[in-house]
């Protein structure tokens, strides 16, 4: 199998790791060749953090590059704008519909470009928006927003939903199972 | 068993399997995790030390005890560790030692972009390079092999995308291995007299070294399919993206051992080949050295010496066409990494930028007390730089500038190297005001234990450094403690102390807010009735506050309830709930 490329974007914080560790871990336990990178340090202070994920066959680079993500999960909206350039022609992206303002805007040099999303879908990308902040509240905790966003990704796979579930078991802390699969499934359905 | 691993992970992995017993380093990313991920075995002994020289110095000691050892740093953290590395390459070793460095090419956590390769030259010490993270494994069991066969410390270079990324890696079983101490002078004294017949030692070393690079698995020649007609010397990550971009469809030159190069392998590969590229991120090691034996190579001038690769680099440095994509006109504002919501640090920050202090500051999260609003930073040069950069800074402008300079340094970088610079102040009498951010935990590298937190690396509790005690014992009589969330006492204290004709030190003491054990309280809100919309808690740099619809709103996602922005609305706008 050519190798599949997965971006997962979003603001320091907001939960990737947990994100790229499932990935990981189903990815592995399907059989596939896996690199997964991330930064760690600084970068990790409430900026702009991205997770590269591949699969398949063989896999070599470990980092994505313009116009080759099959897929990307953007945990925050702006974000999404920021790498849509890495999508492959054809490619998905899944967009929480969260906004967080960064530091220029906090202080007034810049404006949250409110409206990326339309000039996306204007342009032929394949927009997958999604407002996880409120489904991963409906879970229980709104820290799940990572899950619901995995939740939803899974639709586009062929992999068996049990399969991520036994992920999620062997990836989270026993008292946050629950709730996370119940993030997944608001997920996956809604 | 098989296993996705970081690099870093899996180099710990391979060292724990290679017997090393005992580790001491200096966190610094990207190279963190290998001593993190080593704490983890029960039956070895592993620590944080002050600095790399302590750590390097200690892994020495270990060696010569008859373990095998190794010590772990960031690029960077080689410049502090060189004195003991450079005589160590005439010592050599007991036990084999192994010494980790992590660059970060591209500079994702660094405060500039040195290449490791060149002190593996200029010490004449053995440098392995792994890919990938099962070579991190499968690399240090060689790298201890080698160090016993040849009696010499060998280094593994780790870059970050090889240090972060995580592959495949199949670990094995430990072995153990002891070594007798036998008393030798002439190896480990180092004076004149010995270091002079241990020189020639180091130069037939290296040639036998060179001997082994020739044939070592280390360095394998992959052969292409002939559909291209020129090869490519290649190391560490570069090796990955060549692989993206050309597959089976080029002769490979992979080299494992990168410190001392082969030579007639190069020039056997070269005749084979005909055109030679050299793909090596930074600097131009392997590329100067193919130049030196006469091989004809093109390198630099196509491959920048600057940042990191992708096979995107390499893919546009042949001509190879663009990816299709789609890219937008809107403009998307950056985002640059900041002060988390309610950093103890912001506070003290907050009150330097107001009464408009000239500060010099040091490596850490505190680093970003640098970017807008607060701008509060002139100066940020390397560990520890901040207080005795202090003391020159006085001692150049006198009275003009004692009076409205401070420095600020982090706890632990006040262990590492800061300590030193205050003796200095102390010792040569400056009238400099340090400022010690104390938030008990070594922040920016993802909280490691320091010598002032009173725990060791695996959280038990250890021996810990007063820090009003040291500074009192090397000699600052004036020594106060602040609340950083009390911008008025912060104040008043700062200025105190500014005006105080001796040196001083004021500590700025709360913990990191990301410490598992401060609880966050209820988040804030704003009564939008109250607020008028001044802008005034929008200089403080919170990320949690925002302005919208004329009036300052609080994410209460992001907001764990300092109450520090309330201080600054005159108008009683914050308000909470309590704890």
């Amino acid at each position: 199998m050519a190798t599949k490329n997965i971006m997962i974007v979003g603001v320091g914080g907001q939960g990737s790791l947990l994100a790229s560790k499932l990935l990981g871990r189903l990815l592995v336990d399907e059989g596939f060749d896996v690199k997964v990178s991330e930064v760690h340090g600084m970068s990790q202070r409430g900026g702009s953090v991205v997770t590269y994920v591949k699969f398949g066959d063989k896999v070599y680079s470990p980092i994505i590059e313009e116009g080759e993500a099959d897929f990307i999960v953007s945990f925050e909206k702006i974000e999404a704008a920021r790498y849509i350039k890495d999508l492959k022609k054809g490619g998905t992206i899944i967009v929480n519909t969260q906004q967080i303002d960064p530091m220029p805007v906090i202080i007034g040099n810049a404006e949250y470009p409110a409206n990326v999303l339309d000039e996306m879908k204007e342009k032929g990308v394949n927009v997958d928006d999604i407002d996880a902040l409120a489904l991963a509240s409906q879970a229980g905790s709104a820290k799940a927003c990572n899950i619901v966003l995995m939740g939803r990704l899974a639709k586009y796979f062929d992999i068996p939903r049990e399969k991520w579930e036994t992920a999620i078991e062997k990836c989270v802390k026993p008292a946050f199972i629950e709730i996370n699969k119940k993030a997944f499934e608001l997920g996956y359905n809604n | 068993m098989k296993a996705l691993m970081i690099g870093n992970a899996a180099l710990a992995r391979g060292l724990y399997e290679s017997g090393c017993s005992v580790i001491s380093s200096y966190p610094g990313t990207p190279s963190t995790e290998i001593t993190e991920e080593f704490a983890k075995f029960n039956d070895t002994y592993c620590e944080w030390a002050p600095n790399e020289k302590v750590a390097m110095e200690t892994a020495f000691g270990a060696s010569l005890r008859g373990k095998r050892s190794a010590c772990c740093m960031k690029h960077v953290g080689l410049n502090v560790a060189a004195d003991p590395l450079f005589t160590m390459s005439y010592t050599g070793v007991n036990a084999g030692m192994v010494i980790c460095v992590a660059d970060d090419p591209g500079m994702h956590s660094s405060q500039n972009e040195q290449d490791s390769r060149h002190y593996a030259i200029a010490a004449k010490v053995p440098m392995l390079e792994p890919s990938d993270s099962q070579e991190a494994l499968d690399f240090a069991k060689i790298a201890y092999e080698i160090s016993e066969t040849f009696d010499t410390p060998v280094f593994i270079k780790m870059c970050t995308r090889v240090a972060h990324s995580q592959s495949i890696t199949e670990t094995g079983e430990r072995v153990e291995i002891t070594k007798e101490y036998v008393k030798n002078p002439q190896k480990y004294i180092m004076a004149p007299a010995n270091a002079i017949k241990r020189h020639p030692f180091v130069e037939e070393r290296t040639a036998k070294l060179t001997e082994y690079a020739e044939t070592s698995p280390l360095n394998r020649i992959e052969e292409g399919n002939g559909e291209n007609d020129f090869g490519i010397i290649t190391s560490s990550t570069s090796y990955q993206y060549v692989k993206e971009v050309f597959g089976d469809t080029v002769s490979v030159l992979k080299l494992g051992m990168v410190n001392p190069l082969p030579v007639k392998m190069i020039k056997d590969f070269a005749e084979k080949v005909g055109k030679v590229y050299v793909i090596e991120e930074l600097d131009p090691i392997i590329e100067t050295h193919c130049k030196n034996i006469g091989v004809e190579v093109v390198g630099k001038e196509k491959f920048s010496i600057m940042g990191e690769f992708s096979q995107k680099t390499i893919a546009k440095a042949f001509g190879l066409a663009d990816k299709e994509n789609v890219c937008l006109d809107t403009a998307v504002p950056v985002r640059p990494p900041m002060m988390c919501s309610g950093c103890p640090h912001r506070g003290i920050y907050y009150v330097l930028a107001k009464n408009k202090i000239t500060v010099l500051g040091d490596i850490g999260c505190y680093t970003l007390g640098s970017m807008p609003p607060l701008n509060a930073l002139d100066m940020t040069l390397c560990m520890g730089a901040s207080v005795s950069g202090l003391h020159g800074y006085n001692k150049a402008g006198g009275q003009e500038t004692e009076n409205k300079t401070v420095c600020v340094i982090g706890d632990s970088t006040f262990m590492h190297s800061g300590v030193t610079g205050l003796i200095n102040i102390a010792y040569n009498q400056s009238n400099s005001t340090v400022i010690i951010l104390d938030n008990s935990i070594t922040g920016m590298t993802g909280h490691q234990q320091n010598p002032t937190t009173g725990y060791n690396i695996k959280g038990d509790p250890a021996g810990k450094v007063n820090l009003e005690s040291l500074c009192h014992s090397v000699g600052i009589n004036s020594v106060r403690v602040v609340d950083p969330y009390n911008l008025e006492e912060c104040e008043r204290v700062v200025k105190e102390e500014l005006a105080k004709n001796e040196p001083s030190v004021i500590i700025s003491r709360r913990p990191c807010v990301l410490l598992k054990y401060v609880k966050p309280k209820k988040p804030l809100y704003i009564n939008p009735d109250k607020c008028r919309g001044c802008k005034r808690c929008m200089k403080f740099g919170c990320p949690s506050i925002s302005f919208r619809d004329k009036h300052a709103v609080i994410d209460n996602t992001l907001c764990i309830g300092c109450g520090v922005c309330a201080s600054l609305c005159p108008f009683d706008a914050f308000e909470s709930e309590g704890e």
